[in-house]
């Protein structure tokens, strides 16, 4: 986020698109409630009828897939009106004619016919983001999910920058990230192409430093991400895997393919806390330990870096993960001796600028914001005031492109994706819980009463979905949260897999797989039939 | 009987919300808001408050496993990272550091990924390394 949650409260208007924040971010919902309390105007974009729509002051149902389009749509009425903010657009960023010229073919009645959104809507919308000082704009997954996953977040940065709402607080750009510390992981360099703090691997002078404070030559080729590394498996150019607390095999698209790549390698080590669909598949499993038997820092979504502190002892046999590391790297001939976390931290502190000035001490209960430059900054809740990092603010002209695979005479249906409020991600942790598990216990197809009828389907009713990678049987539930055209999979449950139907095909510069939308069909299960 | 509170972060969604874990003579038993907490003042949603049922669950796993005979054994952890160790460098030593990969995780800390990457980096000599920020 380049804002802090607190200042979302503080908002004139919020524009919330391709996040569902009341069941996957509750206590980010919680302040977008009390912005609306305080009178704040609340944009929602999604596909689905989610709940905070139902609060929202205009919410539309975009087609799946078309949000460079909604957005452009947007900003052409804003530009048409001269709602945009002429003295930072001046002042402040670069690249603005290119932008608008691209803009300018978006008329509305071109933006409808693709999004399938009114023009009152999108008036609607571009007056209340234009008019809102400032506005705050929140996504998630729904942007981001997608062949053109950046490309949308460009054109969600266009229109920020457009109203001026970069750099200002309560406003900003605002990617709510769904794992506890996904921003800790990118910020430590768990990336195949940079260090911590995003120091390029390519770049020489990055390497020289970290090669001299590890004491080993490092490479210089940037490395596989997780997309990529599938089909190096299955080529068998990768041959040995160490998987540290993830399950790629439930959470990657489309699961055959990533099954039999990983039945191709010839050592798999998983480190997990429980026997995950990927551990099963291992020839080593470690047990690692959970946040409350252990001490260290996670970074949150609004890049606050928190201290954890032990509760309990490590259960049973189970130890530290960074004690396994340690071990690990020295029977491999690399000696890591580390007291506890904090001497780790320390380490890190000195080969990462934005964490340079934090320690234990300072963190606290509340923790501090990244850039901390150094032991007196208190730390920067809002990026780019005054000056963005790269110094002028960058306009991206977009255009907009069809979804890898659309809706067909074969594959009828939109299929998407997503979490519901009492699970989480795979439902490797949530469904350990007895309270967790009861309120959901088991995956489902949501759909539209018009498909249902169209159908003949009733809730309760097994169904199978198809997609050209696979095909699952699921429970219906008819409910009109879900858009007519449109089926939704939440993607927690293993014996109902969204990502057995998942299309990977992947952003090519991100390489993010489109989890948000694929074509499938729906075939009522004849009785007495044989099953697959 | 000893009864103690204990200040954390949640470990589910990147809200980051402040939590107290209830600790009863060395078992964990609870989980409670942190009243003071910038980002959650005093509220949880229902995974946080259920944060402690995935901890002591009997599924944890608590022992090291090893493939003996194409089938997962109890090992000690000494075999365990011996045999981890000597198949990582077998495999380098054939087809080069780029033929292995890690896979780092959004839900260890920051100590822990920094040593990851440092692993992959310098011991295993690959940048191959990421974790599910895209998934």
């Amino acid at each position: 986020m380049t804002n802090s949650i607190e200042e979302i409260e503080d908002a004139e208007c919020i524009f919330l698109i391709g996040t569902n924040t009341s069941e996957a971010h509750p206590l980010i919902a919680r302040r977008v409630m009390r912005a609306k309390e305080k009178g704040a105007k609340l944009i929602v974009a999604d596909p689905r009828m989610i709940q905070l729509a139902r609060f929202a002051d205009v919410h539309v149902r975009q087609r799946l897939g078309s949000d460079v389009a909604l957005l452009n749509g947007m900003m052409h009425i804003i530009l048409k009106n001269g709602w945009q903010a002429a003295e930072y657009i001046a002042n402040r960023t670069e690249g603005f004619e290119e932008f608008e010229e691209t803009v300018m073919g978006y008329t509305p009645a071109k933006v409808e016919a693709i999004t399938q959104v009114s023009i009152r809507d999108l008036e609607q919308m571009a007056e209340y983001y234009a008019a809102g000082s400032p506005s705050a704009l929140l996504y998630a997954m729904g942007i981001t999910q997608h062949t053109t996953g950046v490309d949308n977040v460009k054109s969600c940065c266009n229109l920020a920058m457009l109203c001026g709402n970069v750099g200002v607080r309560s406003g900003g750009v605002n990617p709510l990230r769904g794992q506890n510390n996904v921003q800790g992981a990118c910020d430590m360099g768990c990336l195949p192409n940079v260090y911590p703090a995003y120091q390029p691997v390519t770049n020489e002078a990055a390497r020289e430093k970290f090669s001299k404070a590890w004491g080993r030559e490092l490479p210089g080729n940037a490395g596989l991400t997780i997309t990529k590394m599938i089909p190096a498996m299955l080529e068998g150019t990768l041959k040995g895997l160490y998987v540290v607390g993830e399950n790629p095999v439930l959470s990657d698209p489309d699961a055959h393919h990533v099954r039999s790549a990983f039945a191709k390698l010839e050592f798999l080590a998983v480190q997990d806390l429980y026997m995950t669909e990927t551990a099963c598949l291992a020839d080593v499993v470690l047990p690692g330990v959970t946040c409350v038997e252990k001490s260290g820092t996670f970074t949150n979504t609004e890049r606050r870096c928190q201290l954890l502190t032990q509760a309990i002892k490590p259960l049973g046999n189970a130890r530290q993960d960074w004690e396994i590391i340690s071990d690990l790297s020295t029977a491999m001939g690399y000696e890591m001796k580390y007291q506890n976390s904090e001497e780790i931290f320390e380490e890190m502190k000195q080969l990462t600028p934005s964490y340079a000035g934090m320690s234990y001490e300072r963190l606290g209960l509340d923790g501090l914001f990244w850039p901390c430059p150094n032991s007196e900054h208190p730390g920067t809740p809002y990026l780019h005031k005054d000056t963005f990092t790269r110094g002028l603010g960058k306009f991206h002209p977009i255009g907009y492109k069809d979804p890898a695979e659309m809706p067909d005479a074969e594959y009828p249906y939109f299929l998407t994706t997503g979490r519901m409020f009492a699970h989480f991600h795979t439902g490797t942790m949530t469904r350990k819980s007895a309270h967790l598990h009861h309120e959901q216990k088991t995956g489902y197809v949501q759909m539209h009463t018009g498909d249902a009828k169209k159908l003949g389907v009733k809730t309760g009713e097994m169904v199978r979905l198809s997609t050209r990678r696979g095909e699952v049987e699921i429970a219906v539930v008819i409910s009109d949260m879900a858009q007519e055209g449109t089926f939704y999979v939440p993607f927690h449950f293993a014996e109902a897999s969204a990502n057995v139907l998942t299309n990977s095909a992947s952003d090519p510069v991100a390489g993010i797989p489109e989890f948000k939308v694929c074509a499938v069909r729906l075939d009522k299960i004849v009785h007495g039939e044989n099953r697959k | 009987m000893e009864y103690k509170l204990v200040p954390s972060i949640c470990s589910y969604c990147g809200c980051g919300c402040g939590v107290l874990f209830e600790v009863m003579d060395g078992q964990l038993v609870g989980t409670m808001p942190l009243k003071s907490h910038p980002v959650s003042q005093g509220k949880l949603c229902i995974k946080g408050w259920n944060l402690h049922e995935h901890v002591i669950s009997e599924e944890r796993l608590q022992t090291p496993l090893l493939k003996t005979n194409g089938a997962l054994q109890e090992a000690s952890w000494d075999a365990s990272i011996q045999t981890t160790a000597e198949r990582f460098k077998k495999i380098i030593a054939e087809h080069g550091p780029d033929s292995v990969a890690v896979l780092a995780s959004a839900k260890v800390t920051n100590e822990e990924n920094y040593l990851i990457q440092k692993f992959t980096r310098a011991v295993l000599g690959t940048n191959n390394v990421d974790h599910c920020a895209r998934l």
